[in-house]
């Protein structure tokens, strides 16, 4: 793309883009970490993601005070106004994605030792999936790649099977496991969690196919399919 | 050219595959496009990009420049205004318009207004010609700050009063279309906002075409906008898809500040 006459723009837009760049990189490393924690019983990793979970915090309020300013300032118009509202828009999703991390790893203590809980092994192949749609979706902001962000959004159903199967295997453990019934609903809200965190980046994957051409995704059947 | 709109009535005026050239140089390459009451029309682009040209060519402006020439279809409600039966100081005062710098006539406020409906013959008394001046300085949205000196010089007006003086001197002799080139970029944001809510009160009695180098301006008063460059129509379309979504490369690098 050919550069503004006015250079200190380009700079601001950088620099925005930069920082959701940022933001994203905290919270694909939080959701890892969370996922890492819970798989390896480390309360120690847990509490660092919980504790980082504030510097996400702090750059979400960074891009909103500089898209602010940019809008004041510099008025932007077609792809860079497009740009601008994508960004304030996606680093409002990132943060949420970070709180779901946040509070899958605040889990982690209260879990204990479960390596008998067998719907757990499916946990991290399921976050791996939504991991990956966040950070596609990430990248394909970064890139302006349309056809990456519609693959994201193809991919939510990967994760909503993932869930609606995590859900039936938990309720059957449940029943005839009923001393790990507590172990099993905190599973089951890091199920939903990680649910949401893929429904948050198909989100981002829509506004960023948005900002990158100007045009809407077809509407998705609102009716995910989820069973609860 | 991308998005056209169709209209069930036919359009007030009407270019047809529009060509203009001065001498050898051409300055407007086939353009055709449709100006109408229901919407304001902005034309925008970079200085001399045909823009002003194609303005004046709506009303033979460009008539009075030696060796300008116009070809291809120009219609008034139907009408062809390069026909030679047209009669130009008639066209002129179907066609209104306004400058980039406020002109009023070195008379005073009320002769500034009646000068028109005088030599049109639109007052058949005095009591006439007063209801025509209030009027037409009731729409211009300058009555009531000139109502007790209307026989004060229109040239001791602010700028910003002066330039809706010349609107409401276009108004007077009830045209039907208002072109406007740069109405606003002699005047203050306040005047300027004056004049944007006076062109957004005037749209659907007139047809108003506006020429502006401040985009913020047309996509405030317009609801279609076309672009040009080099003498040609890049794009036309609804005024806020133009500013959100362009359709054409060099659009959206003139709006957003990437041109040249």
């Amino acid at each position: 793309m050919p550069e503004h006459t006015i250079k200190a723009f380009d700079e601001e837009i950088n620099r925005l883009r930069g920082l959701v760049a940022e933001m994203g990189g905290r919270v694909e490393t939080a959701l890892e970490d969370a996922m890492a924690a819970l798989v390896e019983h480390d309360n120690d990793k847990a509490r660092r993601v919980v504790s980082e979970d504030r510097k996400i915090d702090l750059l979400e309020a960074e891009v909103e005070k500089l898209v602010v300013q940019i809008i004041a300032l510099r008025a932007p118009m077609a792809n860079d106004l497009r740009d601008v509202i994508a960004a304030l828009k996606i680093v409002g999703v990132v943060e949420r994605i970070g709180d779901y991390a946040k509070n899958i790893a605040k889990r982690v203590p209260q879990l204990g030792a479960h390596p008998t809980i067998e719907p757990l092994s499916l946990l991290p192949a399921m976050a791996q999936v939504a991991g990956e749609m966040v950070g596609d979706a990430l990248n394909a902001f970064a890139a302006r790649d349309a056809a990456l962000a519609e693959a994201v959004v193809a991919r939510d159903h990967v994760v909503d099977s993932f869930y609606n199967g995590i859900f039936r295997a938990l309720l059957t453990y449940m029943v005839e496991n009923p001393k790990t019934i507590s172990e099993c609903a905190h599973l089951l809200f890091i199920a939903k969690n990680i649910e949401r965190i893929g429904d948050h980046a198909t989100n981002m994957a829509e506004m960023v196919y948005y900002a990158a051409t100007g045009d809407y995704l077809p509407e998705r059947g609102r009716d995910t399919g989820i069973e609860s | 050219m991308t998005e056209q709109t169709t209209p069930s009535a036919p359009p007030k005026m009407a270019a047809r595959h529009v060509n203009v050239f001065y001498g050898d140089k051409q300055a407007i390459r086939d353009v055709s496009i449709e100006i109408d009451n229901d919407h304001v029309i902005a034309f925008i682009g970079p200085s001399g990009c045909g823009k002003s040209t194609f303005l004046r060519t709506l009303n033979r402006m460009n008539d009075t420049v030696a060796g300008a020439r116009v070809e291809g279809d120009i219609t008034l409600d139907g009408e062809n205004i390069y026909d030679p039966s047209m009669d130009v100081v008639q066209l002129r005062a179907r066609v209104g318009m306004v400058f980039q710098k406020p002109n009023p006539f070195p008379k005073s406020i009320y002769d500034n207004i009646a000068y028109g409906p005088r030599i049109h013959g639109l007052a058949n008394s005095k009591a006439d010609l007063d209801v025509i001046v209030e009027s037409a300085l009731r729409r211009a949205g300058l009555w009531d700050e000139v109502k007790d000196r209307l026989k004060d010089s229109g040239t001791a007006l602010s700028g910003g009063q002066q330039q809706r003086l010349c609107i409401g001197r276009a108004i007077a002799v009830e045209p039907e279309v208002i072109l406007m080139d740069e109405p606003c970029s002699a005047l203050d944001p306040i005047a300027t906002a004056k004049i944007e809510e006076l062109i957004h009160e005037l749209r659907g009695r007139y047809a108003i075409a506006i020429v502006t180098h401040n985009m913020q301006q047309a996509a405030r008063v317009s609801q279609r906008t076309a672009f040009f460059h080099l003498g040609t129509l890049v794009e036309y379309g609804v005024t806020s898809e133009i500013f959100t979504n362009p359709r054409e490369d060099r659009t959206k690098d003139y709006i957003t500040g990437r041109y040249g």
